[in-house]
């Protein structure tokens, strides 16, 4: 990656300016993001909110680098991350971002562990796949296949996988989507945990309110812009939710 | 090991049937490989060998009667290494128990210590000693017939003169590698063999000592043959010379250089196909395998997999499918060669069989395989590379399928309904249903292509041998006779009927084009060896002029009213222009005959012939080779019919063999085809077929879903398959037409029918090992998981 010059201070981890996307499919044009300006500093906890179709996955996926933004800049430190070739946005990918989707998305060919030595085999410092299948309370079933385990292990497994790399951001989109009440809330546990164990700046976007409560700062969006943004005073602790 | 690497053997493990499938064709293309160019460099290394070990002329002379004298003068010829004079004569033997006349080949072996070209390999015993005139060496395949060995006795009618010789041994000679009596089609031991004797004794029996009857000449390095060729016809043309002639129309070499036609042509027909189908087929799955981990592919790159990563993982994907292929390939490859060779050794006369293991040829064998499933894999991994992370995340739009027939028609009944699932599957991945009826196609074809040889044969020998060449036997003199032979033969016991026929040595040129022929004279009004129209109607020969087979008309671009040039190498030796008067269908050799009388006039002769052609009374033909071998009057004796079942017996083998490999490998790639088309339809219409379930329909009805695209693939298939199988006949007949022989391009229904089936039979295979899949299918499972 090309060292750029700096243009944020160094507390912003993500700095977005006027960022625009527009979907062409045939004739339709679909503008999914309209100018979004945002930012998130160091080792802070995002929830992103918003009716569906609002532009939420599409914002996370370009400041992910999984997808190109129309116009407008998109900073991660010092990088520019709407400047990046693919090979750019690739090893950006590699080395500082962990996503975590809804459906889980893991290879079912491999173990859990395996899932996780995927990143662990290609990051840079990477911890060892066991070590962060423990940290989401995962050790006893690393050898077991993703058929075998239950949505919300699945979905720890998916975390372990974002976390092995150490990565400096953490995108969740709905990672509890397809869980249960009780089972979200172990999941949230375990990214509550990472965040603070391993600092990473974490974006969760989600369509359950009550998820607001434990984040830094609430962030919501409307029509492909943010509507409405809002910092909660006192996070409340994940066992006090449930939906 | 890394983690992707570890997705990759396992997904190789969970389609191993389909992998295997697909490399089964692989590697019959590879073992084509391998056994096409292993077997051309190992027959051409081995009598590359033989050759020069035993040291085998470039080129032969024949002469009536030339004193030695010559010798000295043709080996100071500029151009010529050494020279061998000998005396080659053609003998009848009395075997103890044998109706039928056998005869020999006689070769003269020089004094002991002088050093000859055409040096025979001794396979056991011992030479003649010196001073020892009745003794002989045999070939070594004549002995093994007869159960001769050292020490037995032989009864030869040596120039009309019975004599008992004694074996002293078995030999092979690289001149007699492949050993074909004359006029006959297929070696045969037990009627033909050599017989190699001192020549002191061949001299005195025939009336040629201090003379010879036969040349060999090695030629020097870089000596221009023709020009050699052209100085030892002049010194010879006195001595009764009959043209000198290169290897190339040596029989034996012929035969041998024919072969090595044949497997070039093979090696450049089958191993295409295979690669072609395999690159068909690794595209198809791949594809499949591609759609199915749209969203694993997306998963990867978002983690921070890059393109040439997935890129390489599919590649190696494609690579281990290539390596099991082109292993099998391997083994199946020699193991073939092996057969090849064991062949070989029952027509070729090798004294050893050099088994070409070159590295390079596996190493080309398994390159090209290799080429060919990564071409295949290309456009795929290319797909699968530059899937955009977020696009692939997502599951594919559903696919949009066509509306058939404006949907105007009520399908209300399941069979109709699934009709038109099936053609919309057909008709929404149309390169892939393209490559599956190519693929299928393709099998068809190689039956068609292989499988018509039998017929073939048959037609050969209906025409060459019910409508030409009719004569139960053939008598050869030992020399040119006045026509009152004919009647000596006529009276012969058992003869129905006699012709007479005249065989001259001749050259005939049109412009540049020059080939060696034998002029036969024959009388216009016969009823046994007859020529044939090219309609395959018998045809009168014109009172002049020359009437030459299709093969040599085309050789030489002559036509009907063409003036050739002829020159005769016998009687006046004129060189003269004739007329074309007439072409004649023939298979076997190059042809040219005309009017007896009118030969006879052109050789400045009386009313002379070389033999007759007889029919002959089954019930007394004992009797009649008895009294042939009592009489001096022919030196050898073709039989026809003998030599016709012989070449059925022979060539039925062969084929039986080669159709035994050929409906294997079609099998093969009916079976990998189709399975394939099969397992991917599955995986595209499992949902469908689970949801049909669920509706009520029975297994079936949801099988039948599959099924009849399958059976439509495959009837469509089976018409394109008959079409490339006549072209790939084609190819092969003119890939092996030689000087020696052609086969008619004749493809009787009987052979698209037998293709049709098997290759039905081995998609309906595949078909019940998927439909078992169906039975199975988990109606649950398939509808709980994404897509
Ligand atoms: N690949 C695409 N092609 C065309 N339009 C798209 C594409 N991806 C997203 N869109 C459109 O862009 C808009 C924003 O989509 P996005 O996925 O960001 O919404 P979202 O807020 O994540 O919704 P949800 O909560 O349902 O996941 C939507 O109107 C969607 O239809
Ligand atoms: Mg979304």
């Amino acid at each position: 990656m090309q060292p750029l010059p700096k243009a944020t201070p160094p507390t912003q981890v993500f700095h977005v300016q006027g960022l625009s996307k527009t979907y062409r499919s045939n004739s339709i044009e679909v503008l999914a993001l309209r100018e979004v300006d945002f930012s998130a500093a160091a080792g802070e906890f995002v929830v992103i909110l918003g009716p569906s179709g609002s532009g939420k996955s599409t914002f996370l996926n370009i400041i992910g680098g999984l997808d190109s933004a129309t116009s407008g800049d998109a900073w991660f430190l010092d990088h520019q991350i709407t400047k990046l070739s693919e090979t750019g946005l690739t090893q950006y990918r590699r080395e500082h971002v962990g996503f975590i989707f809804q459906f889980y998305n893991l290879v079912p060919s491999l173990t859990a562990l395996e899932n996780v030595q995927l990143v662990t085999d290609i990051a840079r410092s990477p911890m060892k796949a066991a070590e962060a299948l423990e940290l989401v309370g995962l050790a006893e079933r690393m050898d077991h296949f993703p058929a075998e385990l239950s949505g919300g292990e699945q979905q720890r497994v998916a975390i372990a996988r974002a976390i092995a790399k150490r990565p400096e951001v953490l995108l969740c989109d709905e990672p509890t989507g397809a869980l249960d009440s009780k089972t979200g809330v172990q999941v949230l546990e375990a990214l509550l945990k990472v965040n603070a164990e391993i600092g990473a700046t974490t974006l969760v976007i989600t369509h359950n309110a009550a998820i607001q409560d434990i984040a830094d700062r609430v962030v919501h969006f409307g029509n492909g812009r943010i509507v409405r943004e809002q910092r909660n005073a006192k996070r409340k602790p994940v066992t006090s939710i449930s939906w | 090991m890394r983690a992707l690497n570890r997705k990759l053997l396992r997904d190789l493990r969970r389609m191993w049937a389909q992998s295997l499938a697909i490399a089964l064709v692989m590697a019959a293309g590879a073992a084509t490989l391998i056994l096409g160019i292993g077997a051309h460099d190992s027959l051409s290394t081995t009598r590359a060998a033989y050759y020069e070990a035993n040291r085998f002329a470039d080129l032969f002379a024949d002469v009536t009667r030339a004193p030695k004298q010559v010798v000295r003068e043709i080996a100071a010829l500029d151009g010529v290494a050494e020279v061998t004079p000998r005396i080659v004569k053609i003998a009848l033997v009395d075997l103890p128990g044998m109706v039928e006349p056998a005869a020999v080949q006689l070769v003269s072996l020089p004094a002991s210590g002088h050093a000859t070209l055409n040096e025979v390999y001794l396979r056991s015993g011992n030479r003649p000693q010196a001073g020892h005139n009745l003794q002989a060496l045999v070939s070594a395949e004549f002995a093994a017939a007869h159960f001769l060995t050292a020490g037995d006795w032989l009864s030869v009618l040596l120039n009309g003169r019975r004599t008992n010789i004694k074996i002293t041994g078995t030999a092979l000679s690289p001149e007699f590698i492949y050993l074909l009596g004359p006029g006959d089609l297929m070696p045969d031991p037990k009627h033909f063999g050599v017989v190699w004797m001192p020549e002191a004794a061949l001299a005195a029996s025939f009336d040629l000592d201090g003379a010879f009857s036969n040349l060999a000449v090695k030629l020097q390095a870089g000596a221009d043959p023709q020009k050699v060729m052209d100085a030892i016809d002049v010194r010879l043309k006195r001595y009764g010379g009959t043209g000198s002639y290169g290897r190339k129309d040596q029989i034996s070499h012929a035969f041998l250089d024919a072969e090595l036609m044949q497997l070039r042509a093979m090696s450049r027909v089958l191993p295409p196909i295979f690669l072609l189908v395999s690159a068909f087929l690794v595209n198809m799955t791949l594809t499949r395998l591609i759609a199915l981990e749209r969203e694993q592919i997306g998963l990867l790159k978002a983690i921070g997999y890059g393109r040439r990563e997935i890129a390489l993982h599919y590649i190696g994907f494609v690579t281990l499918i290539a390596l099991a292929g082109i292993l099998i390939g391997f083994v199946a490859g020699a193991w073939l060669g092996r057969g090849m060779a064991e062949l070989y050794a029952r027509f070729f006369n090798f004294p050893f069989l050099v088994f070409s293991r070159d590295p390079s040829i596996y190493a080309i064998a398994a390159g090209v395989t290799l080429m060919a499933a990564i071409a295949g894999a290309l456009r795929a991994v290319v797909q699968a590379s530059s899937l955009a992370p977020a696009v692939a995340m997502s599951p594919p739009a559903p696919p949009r399928y066509q509306k058939l027939f404006n949907g105007s028609i009520n399908f209300n009944r399941f069979i109709r309904t699934s009709s038109i699932i099936t053609s919309r599957h057909l008709f929404h991945w149309p390169w892939r249903t393209a490559s599956g009826i190519l693929g299928t196609a393709l099998a068809v074809a190689i039956l068609v292509g292989s499988l018509w040889a039998h017929g073939a044969i048959e037609y050969m020998i209906d025409v060459s041998f019910q409508k030409a060449e009719r004569q139960d036997a053939s008598l050869h003199f030992t020399e040119r006779r006045p026509i009152s032979a004919l009647y000596d033969a006529r009276h012969l016991p058992g003869v129905l009927r006699a012709e007479p026929f005249r065989t001259v040595a001749a050259k005939v040129r049109l412009g540049q084009r020059e080939r060696r022929v034998a002029i036969v004279g024959k009388p216009s009004d016969v009823e046994l060896s007859r020529a044939l129209d090219v309609e395959e109607r018998p045809l009168v020969l014109p009172p002049r002029g020359l009437v030459i087979s299709d093969t040599l008309a085309g050789i030489l671009h002559a036509r009907i009213g063409d003036g050739v040039e002829l020159e005769l190498m016998e009687g006046a030796q004129e060189t003269l222009t004739i007329p074309v008067t007439g072409i004649a269908t023939g298979y076997f050799g190059l042809g040219a005959m005309m009017d007896l009388a009118s030969l006879n006039h052109l050789l400045g002769e009386g009313p002379s012939i070389s033999g007759v052609n007889v029919a002959i009374d089954e019930n007394k033909s004992s009797a009649l080779f008895a009294a042939l071998r009592e009489t001096p009057l022919a030196s050898f004796i073709v039989l026809q019919k003998r030599s016709v079942k012989r070449f059925r017996e022979t060539a039925a083998q062969n084929i039986t063999i080669m159709s035994t490999v050929y409906i294997s490998l079609a099998a093969i790639i009916a079976f990998g085809v189709v399975y394939n088309c099969a397992r991917i339809s599955l995986s595209e219409q499992g949902r469908e077929m689970a949801s049909l379930r669920v509706l009520g329909f029975t297994r079936a009805e949801v099988s039948s879903l599959l099924v009849m695209e399958l059976a439509v693939m495959v009837v469509l298939a089976l018409p394109l398959g008959w079409a490339i199988g006549y072209a790939i006949g084609w190819l092969v007949v003119h890939g092996f037409a030689s000087e020696l022989y052609r086969v008619p391009l004749v493809i009787g229904k009987d052979v698209y029918a037998y293709a049709s089936l098997v290759v039905l039979a081995a998609a309906s295979v595949s078909a019940l090992v998927v439909r078992r899949r169906i039975d199975r299918l988990d109606m649950i499972a398939v509808l709980k998981t994404r897509e």
